[in-house]
């Protein structure tokens, strides 16, 4: 071992780690001289500190400072001279940095991602396993005085290290030791882990001998570390549209992806969502983000029946017809067809578009009526026909199925006489349409009459939807309804 | 070759011949290079064509005078058109039978028709080979699938693009169909451009009964002139090693994609392994490498595959154990899994034992001559591979020539590629009729098909270092990155190296290797320069379009810095 001159001296006098790592491109940058003071070095061998830094090299004659592509090896890895350690991009490449010491990796100081100037300390090098506690000590009060942000793995490691990762593992119904499980052919108690299993494991600091496997011959799935380290899977699943061929006899049936799953029951088959489905799926996780609330509304709809019996002929379908009452409602209370976009303020829509929810070849979509308010009933209606065909023919353009504003749900022909919409994101509220039925109704003055009654149920984003502005604007949705005139101007 | 270069001397002598097919007199070089050496001047690349072809007449004419003095060629009837398959000479029911149509017969068969020969080729198995049938073809169906699936599997990527893409799912039927349908497809091809010219293809075993004699299927026997073997080479599979096809699998059952597992070894980290396991990562399975030597991809430069490991191996779910051998290899049954035993490549102690879903083995190639009747003509096999000089003549087992029978392609194994095989064909093709030739092992070019590519011509840093120290001259090298490319950079792809190796004396270029967005095409630029001997200080002013990924080939030129800016004549080519 050689060490320069220069950083000995520091190193005498501060008792301070010295500089030990050098590009592959300009081995020993900052060995000046080509032996050091003999006494010196045997001085320096009897201090106690064997702490090296890892310095950001010079890769270029022009390169003032680097950036971390990534670090080769992660904290804890020991390291043999000559390895690779760590890539740093320079203004002109990135270049594979190698260490020319044998030791482990006590501390990143500069994570991945991040720059420091030509010369200023990137990571600690330690030559024992006892050294690791203080150069990590070193590598926090290194990043606290440097500019850089305390270095999070750090502290994260020295958490993770003392829980026990095993009790995170939420899979008790799995019979104990690996090798109970049938195939396991090695006695030895060894753990056998996947590839990624074992990245994974590195990564978040989970020690892999004491995870219980739950793959195939009880090997350490990635889902296996992924539960011990509480994280949710993040590997891209690549879905293989059919179930693995027959064709290796040998070949296991992959366990339930996550761990908390239960085991698919014998039979079962797993279909994958369509391109629309997962739409959906993704559409309805984000709506849980809402704070939402329901209003429901009795509405008479004799007088609309009435006025349907007659347009119908015209070629009026329902769905125009309410889609033009919540219009014109709408039209009297802005803040019901207003969006909440970033919580923090009301975004007014300047049109009134009533999407349509429709069920429609296993999938779901909403075909936009826009500007509903303005357009007369015929126009709409006709307009709505359009929609439903493109709908069908999966022609619909974007503009046609997202640009609504408030969107109408009609389970009514089904006979269902109320229910309750989850509201899409991106819009104030929602109204889920029941059936129209014959209902006894007492008026004011004590006489009964059977009255069709239909009972609608508005969800709404009550971070901008209150309740009086939804009971506002259900009791002039239920003027326009029962007296329907209007809706034919 | 020789002949169409032959077209670039007339300009510059008056006493051009007339046809270009017609061979020209051994003379005629030497009295046309001086004056089109000075004519040509302003030709820039061109003229070296000259040098070095003039140079290249040394090659087989003279080898050929020293060791087969008692046989003398009869003269060649080279009047034929080029699209009719000739007539044989009275004696011989063929000029030419090749036995073998790989990519490698195949080649050569074409040539020869051009050349006006009456030539079959004899297949025992199916027309295309490894190449079409279980290599080269049907993986680039195989990768074509996982570089789109890794394309749409990067968020990150398509973030950055601005693009939006769920979920990406795949059918593992229809990727495997992709592959077979190509390789029928590229067969069809194959087959039928050697029937629309008229090669006899001939079906069954090829023997060879003796000199100028073949059997083929039961007992056709045919006489030919000249005989090519073009028998290829299947996987080879290290002792100890079961292979059942299903769990443990060659490259030949791999590209069926019959199983896609969850887990899988591949032994060796060669071509094949690396291009494999491309493949599997991008189906979702992961990887294990088992490597002999110390280090991943042993065959490319060092460099490169240092960077291939930090851009193809480390950020994949992929792990390795290298310096080890798999001793034994037992395919998954009984409810076990497939059990591979490894030892240390030095010490052999046992080392480590994997358990993984399946194992492929990708260990290298071994050359097929089983039943070719080697025996008949006193040949024996060196490591399997049938032994021959620098012009592809197949040696017997006392170093002596075996008149009329040449060897091309893996069977031969000077370098184990398709395009060398068809090159090396052709080259005979051209001796068989009269020119001289000599196939430049150095400017073949060579691929591995990984996201991103991986390209190579000439020789890797540490052999051109060896050379130089042998030889006495010196060897610099130039680099330039992807990421200073606006084409590689607008693609969001600007991972990748090019490396030259080169003489500063004379700007000769030793080697070009290239990792990096189609760095498999990219490299030809490297190997036509290398072939036609042209210089750096040439080359460099050759203009790229801009913007173009060519440009990083372009950079790579003109950062090498070369002594003497006057260009000299490549020194004469060198066969491997």
């Amino acid at each position: 071992m050689a060490f320069s001159p220069l950083s000995n001296a520091a190193t005498s006098a501060t008792a301070k780690p010295t500089l030990s790592f050098s590009s592959s491109l300009y081995p020993w940058p900052r060995r000046f001289q080509s032996s050091a003071p003999l006494p010196r070095r045997r001085r320096f061998v009897s201090i106690q500190s064997k702490i090296r830094e890892i310095f950001m090299p010079a890769l270029s004659s022009t390169m003032t400072e680097g950036k971390i592509v990534s670090w080769v090896k992660s904290e804890g890895d020991v390291l043999s001279k000559g390895e690779s350690v760590v890539v740093v991009e320079s203004d002109k490449a990135d270049m594979d940095v190698e260490t020319f010491y044998d030791g482990i990796l006590a501390a990143i100081v500069v994570p991945e991602g991040e720059t420091a100037p030509v010369g200023a300390p990137i990571g600690l090098l330690a030559e024992t396993e006892d050294e690791i506690a203080e150069a990590k000590a070193k590598a926090a009060a290194k990043s606290g005085s440097a500019s850089a942000p305390p270095s999070p793995t750090k502290t994260e490691a020295d958490t993770t290290f003392d829980t026990p990762a095993v009790t995170a593992t939420p899979t008790p119904a799995i019979p104990q030791p690996p090798r109970a499980t049938p195939g396991s052919s090695k006695p030895s108690g060894k753990v056998v882990a996947t590839p990624f299993a074992k990245k994974l494991a590195k990564q978040h600091k989970v020690d892999i001998n004491k995870l219980v496997g739950t793959g195939p011959y009880g090997r350490v799935t990635p889902e296996d570390v992924e539960a011990a380290a509480g994280i949710k899977p993040s590997k891209p699943a690549v879905p293989a549209a059919q179930p693995a061929p027959v064709a290796a006899a040998a070949a296991p049936s992959k366990p339930a992806g996550a761990a908390p799953l239960p085991p698919p029951l014998p039979g079962s088959t797993v279909v994958p969502f369509t391109t629309m489905q997962a739409a959906v799926s993704k559409n309805m996780m984000e709506s849980l983000t809402v704070p939402t609330f329901r209003v429901g509304y009795p509405v008479l709809t004799d007088a609309l029946d009435t006025l349907y019996e007659k347009v119908k002929p015209k070629g009026v379908t329902m769905t125009a017809l309410l889609a033009k009452a919540a219009a014109m409602a709408l039209a009297q209370h802005p803040v019901v067809n207003a969006t909440c976009k970033d919580g923090k303020s009301f975004t007014y829509n300047s049109s009134i578009n009533i999407a349509v929810a429709v069920a429609i070849n296993g999938g779901l979509i909403t075909p936009v009526l826009q500007d509903a308010d303005k357009l007369d009933l015929y126009l709409l209606s006709q307009k709505w026909k359009e929609l439903v065909e493109k709908a069908r023919s999966k022609q619909l353009q974007p503009h046609e199925y997202n640009s609504g504003t408030f969107t109408l749900s009609n389970l009514g022909m089904f006979g269902v006489d109320r229910f309750d919409a989850i509201l899409p994101p991106g819009q104030g509220a929602i109204m889920a349409v029941g059936a129209s039925k014959p209902t006894v109704v007492a008026d004011a003055d004590g006489f009964f009459s059977v009255k069709s009654k239909m009972l609608v149920n508005v969800t709404a984003d009550h971070r901008i939807i209150y309740g009086a502005d939804l009971a506002a604007f259900l009791q002039t949705f239920s003027k326009i309804v029962q007296n329907p005139e209007s809706l034919t101007l | 070759m020789q002949s169409s270069l032959s077209l670039s001397f007339s300009p510059g002598s008056s006493s051009a011949a007339p046809a270009p097919r017609s061979r020209l007199p051994p003379d005629f070089l030497h009295i046309a290079a001086p004056q089109t050496l000075a004519s040509l001047r302003f030709y820039g690349i061109r003229r070296e064509v000259l040098g070095f072809s003039s140079l290249r007449r040394f090659g087989c004419h003279f080898s050929r005078r020293v060791h087969v003095v008692s046989h003398e060629r009869p003269p060649r009837r080279l009047s034929a058109s080029a699209s009719d398959n000739g007539s044989a000479s009275k004696s011989f029911d063929y000029d030419l039978v090749i036995i073998g149509a790989g990519v490698g017969g195949h080649g050569a068969a074409l040539h020869a028709v051009e050349k006006g020969l009456k030539t079959a080729i004899i297949e025992g198995d199916v027309v295309g080979g490894t190449c079409v049938n279980r290599g080269c073809v049907p993986s680039k169906a195989l990768l074509a699938v996982s570089g789109r699936m890794r394309e749409l599997q990067n968020d990150h990527h398509l973030k950055a693009l601005g693009l939006q893409v769920d979920a990406a799912g795949y059918d593992r039927k229809g990727v495997a169909d992709h592959a077979n349908n190509l390789a029928t497809k590229i067969r069809n091809n194959l087959t039928n451009s050697m029937k629309s010219l008229g090669v006899d293809i001939l079906t069954g075993v090829g023997t060879i009964l003796g000199p100028q004699k073949v059997k083929y299927g039961k007992d056709n026997v045919v006489t030919a002139r000249d005989i090519i073997v073009a028998t290829g080479s299947v996987p080879f599979v290290p002792k100890g090693i079961q292979v059942d096809g299903k769990t443990v699998i060659t490259s030949d059952h791999a590209l069926k994609l019959e199983f896609i597992p969850d887990w899988i070894a591949i032994v060796g980290s060669g071509y094949i392994g690396l291009e494999f396991s491309d493949v599997y990562t991008a189906l979702g399975s992961e990887v294990t490498f088992v490597e002999a030597l110390d280090q991943l991809m042993p065959g490319f430069d060092p460099e490169i595959s240092k960077l291939a490991q930090r851009v193809l191996i480390n950020p994949r779910n992929i792990d390795y154990h290298t310096g080890v051998f798999a001793s034994k290899i037992t395919p998954a049954r009984d409810g076990k899994p497939v059990t591979i035993e490894l030892i240390d490549a030095k010490t052999k102690e046992p080392k480590d034992t994997l358990e993984v879903d399946a194992a492929l083995i990708a260990t290298g190639r071994a050359p097929f001559t089983q039943g070719l009747g080697l025996e008949n003509i006193n040949v024996v096999t060196q490591r399997g591979f049938i032994p021959v000089d620098e012009c592809m003549r197949v040696v017997d087992a006392n170093g002596n020539l075996v008149p009329h029978l040449y060897c091309i392609g893996d069977a031969n194994g000077k370098m184990m590629l398709a395009h060398a095989a068809s090159a090396q064909g052709i080259s005979v093709v051209e001796q068989v009729t009269g020119n001289d030739h000599v196939l430049n092992h150095l400017s073949i070019p060579a691929a591995c098909f990984t996201h991103p590519e991986i390209s190579m011509v000439g020789l890797t840093e540490p052999q051109a270092r060896e050379k130089a120290q042998k030889e006495g001259f010196e060897v610099r090298i130039a680099k330039t990155s992807f990421k200073a490319n606006t084409k590689a950079l607008a693609e969001n792809e600007g991972e990748g190296l090019a490396k030259l190796i080169y003489r500063p004396d004379n700007g000769e270029i030793l080697g070009v290797h290239i990792l990096g967005l189609h760095a498999a095409d990219l490299i030809h630029e490297a190997s036509n320069a290398i072939a036609l001997g042209t210089r750096i200080q040439d080359i460099k002013y050759a203009v790229h379009a801009h913007p173009t990924l060519s440009e990083v080939i372009d950079e790579l030129f003109k950062s090498a810095k070369v002594h003497s800016e006057v260009s000299s004549p490549a020194s004469e080519p060198v066969a491997v």
